[in-house]
């Protein structure tokens, strides 16, 4: 089929269950979703048979590292945005520890630009909030706010804003235009040369502990600080049972959080350290089973919003060395939607809807991202995956399309695979296989008109 | 046996008959010919990312006694310093033709990476990883345990009912680690003594008891007490407030000592800093084996080369 042809042609999606478990049909024409309901016909569309597949609305990814500019042999924004394609993504937020730095107008415009010429994915910038993501004093974040690719979501990840008065002038400051602070919490001083969890295990092993007080006592002050001067603060890749305590207690006192946890510290735990594999070394480290539950109950009961990647593409060189010596990070794009199956929903804590929840609806409403995260309506934008639950694979680098190849997955048995993804009305992945990247840009750009 | 990587995994079938082989190796060096033609042939080579030179040439001695070729290879001034990574260094060696690989490096878990790779084919002897392990340092040291308790006829022997009191910087030491492991499979009861700054985190899996008062430690009367060397590095972050106090608190110092009874073996890994965790009394008294434990590693170093590398190295 070409390009032509698939940039015209209306999508009848047929016998798809929606998240609530009701079977449908679906007609995306013009960029939207223009029916739903059972026994549809549209005349020149391309049928796409989704007996026995769950339509979830495109997939939102609040935490991805896209790495360009600057670290093109990790991944570039054309290919993370086809990982992101394939695990059902229809949208990421780029975080800002580019080279350079995601931290003035004229870089997270470049960051947008780049993503709309891809065009398999929106690619939503996040600002850096203090200048090189040194710590030391505010990046133009009004700037940002006010550019083409309207940033409300800023973030050092990567490191700690840990300078206490530097955090509240942030946290006050990103009002004036709705924004939020996402903080990395990891106090700096308690994770000095840290390697993984401190435990029996990092007792055992030698290595230098990252004690899960660094991350809690971070997101206590910063919880803190939001409710005295009333502003927004999300909390990235939550990784221990005490971050979860805290950040229950903060949401019952009424402050403003939000909080992300990963698909890998929702399925990990630190015995995989054991192997010295630095394929699992990640920045927060994997934790105990303790945490894993703890973090499954708080994704179960609210206390943590949405399911976030921390997608870390990383080249070869980069993991295969000695532990220390290692890059943090995995990448997780193409794996979260059956890492979270497995995790969350294969265990019966969540359903569909809830998936549908925490991994599109509010983190599109957190990052205030308009044109996702609306759900299967009629009139919102055609953004969908079709995932096949009943599926099982043994996950290999054949279900990888970025560039890097740093899963903990890799040799995993994991459950579901995701068949079609749509964008803006048109398929990014169709039978299961990444549309070519010409045919993409080519539709792609036109809908951007 | 393929590699020597921990003590940790050490049956002690395996760990009796590393220290009798060792005891052959020991009358060996009695002899007027030091040497065993053993290993020719075969090239081991020292492969050092930190500086150890007691180590070093430790394993050169015993290499050497078993007429190996041995090659130094250390970071300093090498490739490795301009940034070469741990596998290109590896396939280096390999493509030299290595036999055996004695590693010293700083990260936990490298030689257990080297070993795993496929980097390269060697035996590996793990001669000290990060704070992790030191696996021969243990092997000499319950070497020269029972040596003291046994004399002549100490092969065949475990350590059972031995009591060892390792006391300093437990949390930064492989030679804790390694011996917790090792004297524990042996028989022996093992209590680590040292601040609580200095302990780790979680020892709930430790076969081990832990505390913080070295003279309740003394006065239990152990069969060895093992004092650990404190670091110059430690003194300045916050582990202790000076050497002055760490010394009053956890030294072995004249007067502990002369409250331990006389066959109490006292011993020091070394490099010894004397006056701070031990006193010159207590380290040069009858009762110390610093100076056997230098001459029974090049012994347990030989046994440890002996079973990685000569004959079917796939075997057990």
């Amino acid at each position: 089929m070409s390009s032509d042809s698939t940039a015209s042609t209306p999508y009848l999606i047929r016998g798809a269950t929606l998240p609530d478990g009701a079977l449908t049909d679906l007609v995306l024409a013009d960029g939207r979703i223009a029916e739903i309901g059972s026994g549809l016909s549209r005349a020149g569309a391309t049928v796409v048979d989704a007996a026995g597949l769950i339509a979830l609305p495109g997939l939102v990814d609040l935490h991805t590292h896209l790495r360009e500019p600057g670290f093109e042999q990790s991944e570039t924004i054309l290919t993370g945005s086809q990982a992101a394609a394939v695990g059902g993504f229809t949208s990421v937020f780029a975080m800002a520890n580019t080279s350079p730095v995601q931290d003035t107008a004229g870089v997270v415009d470049q960051v947008l630009a780049l993503g709309e010429r891809a065009g398999y994915v929106t690619v939503q910038p996040i600002g850096a909030v203090t200048v090189g993501l040194a710590g030391e004093r505010l990046a133009e974040l009004g700037a940002m706010a006010t550019s083409r690719a309207r940033v409300r979501v800023f973030s050092d990840d990567g490191f700690c804003v840990s300078d206490p008065l530097l955090m509240r002038r942030a946290l006050e400051y990103v009002k004036a235009f709705d924004g939020v602070v996402a903080q990395h919490s990891q106090e700096p001083r308690l994770t000095e040369k840290a390697q993984m969890n401190e435990g029996a295990l990092s007792s055992e092993l030698g290595m230098v502990g990252w004690p899960a007080v660094a991350e809690e006592s971070i997101i206590a002050r910063d919880v803190l600080l939001a409710e005295h001067v009333g502003s927004r603060l999300h909390v990235c890749h939550v990784s221990t049972a005490g971050s979860v305590d805290v950040i229950r207690w903060a949401k019952a006192r009424g402050i403003q959080v939000t909080a992300e946890a990963t698909p890998h510290h929702l399925l990990l735990t630190e015995d995989l350290v054991v192997g010295y594999d630095a394929r699992f070394k990640v920045n927060p480290p994997l934790r105990r089973r303790e945490d894993v539950d703890a973090l499954r109950a708080g994704l179960a009961d609210g206390t943590i919003d949405i399911v976030a990647t921390d997608h870390a593409p990383h080249p070869v060189e980069a993991k295969d060395c000695e532990w220390d010596a290692a890059a943090n990070g995995m990448v997780g794009l193409e794996s979260a939607l059956s890492v979270v199956h497995a995790a969350v929903v294969d265990t019966g804590l969540l359903d569909w809807t809830d998936i549908a929840r925490v991994l599109s609806r509010t983190p599109a409403r957190i990052g205030r991202l308009s044109g996702q995260g609306q759900g299967l309506i009629v009139g919102a934008p055609a953004e969908l995956t079709l995932y096949d639950p009943a599926a099982s694979r043994v996950f290999g680098r054949g279900n990888l399309a970025g560039k890097s190849a740093n899963s903990p997955y890799l040799a995993m048995s994991l459950p579901g695979r995701v068949l079609a993804t749509f964008h803006r009305g048109y398929a990014t992945v169709l039978d299961g296989a990444l549309r070519p990247a010409a045919e993409i840009a080519a539709v792609g750009g036109r809908t951007h008109g | 046996m393929r590699h020597l990587l921990s003590t940790k995994g050490l049956s002690q079938g395996e760990a009796i008959r590393l220290l009798d082989i060792a005891e052959d190796m020991a009358d060996v060096a009695d002899r007027e010919v030091k040497k065993l033609p053993t290993l020719r042939g075969k090239t081991v080579v020292n492969l050092f990312f930190e500086d150890s030179t007691r180590t070093r040439i430790s394993f050169e001695a015993a290499a050497k006694r078993l007429s190996a070729d041995v090659i130094n290879f250390s970071a300093k001034g090498s490739s490795v310093s301009k940034g070469e990574s741990l596998k290109d260094t590896a396939q280096t060696l390999a493509a030299m033709g290595a036999d055996g690989v004695v590693i010293r490096h700083p990260a936990s878990g490298a030689p257990h990476v080297l070993a795993e790779s496929g980097w390269i084919d060697a035996g590996i002897i793990n001669a000290g990883d990060g704070t992790h392990e030191h696996p021969t340092q243990a092997l000499l040291d319950a070497f020269t345990i029972r040596r003291r308790l046994h004399r002549g006829a100490a092969r065949g022997k475990g350590l059972d009912g031995v009591t060892v009191t390792i006391v300093g910087d437990i949390l930064h030491s492989r030679v804790a680690r390694s011996n917790l492991w090792l004297l524990t499979t042996l028989g022996a009861h093992v209590t680590l003594i040292a601040p609580p700054t200095l302990l780790p985190m979680d020892m709930s899996g430790w076969p081990a008891e832990s505390g913080f008062d070295l003279d309740a430690a003394i006065d239990a009367g152990p069969d060895v007490v093992m004092m650990l060397r404190i670091q110059q590095e430690r003194m300045n972050a916050a582990f202790f407030p000076n050497s002055r106090e760490y010394s009053r608190r956890w030294g072995l110092d004249d007067e502990r000592f002369g409250r331990l009874a006389p066959t109490t073996i006292v011993m020091h890994p070394g490099p010894m800093n004397r006056g701070l965790e031990i006193s010159s009394a207590a380290a040069d008294s009858a009762g110390s084996t610093v100076r056997e434990q230098v001459a029974n590693g090049v012994s347990v170093r030989m046994a440890a080369l002996y079973l990685l590398l000569s004959g079917d190295r796939e075997d057990s």
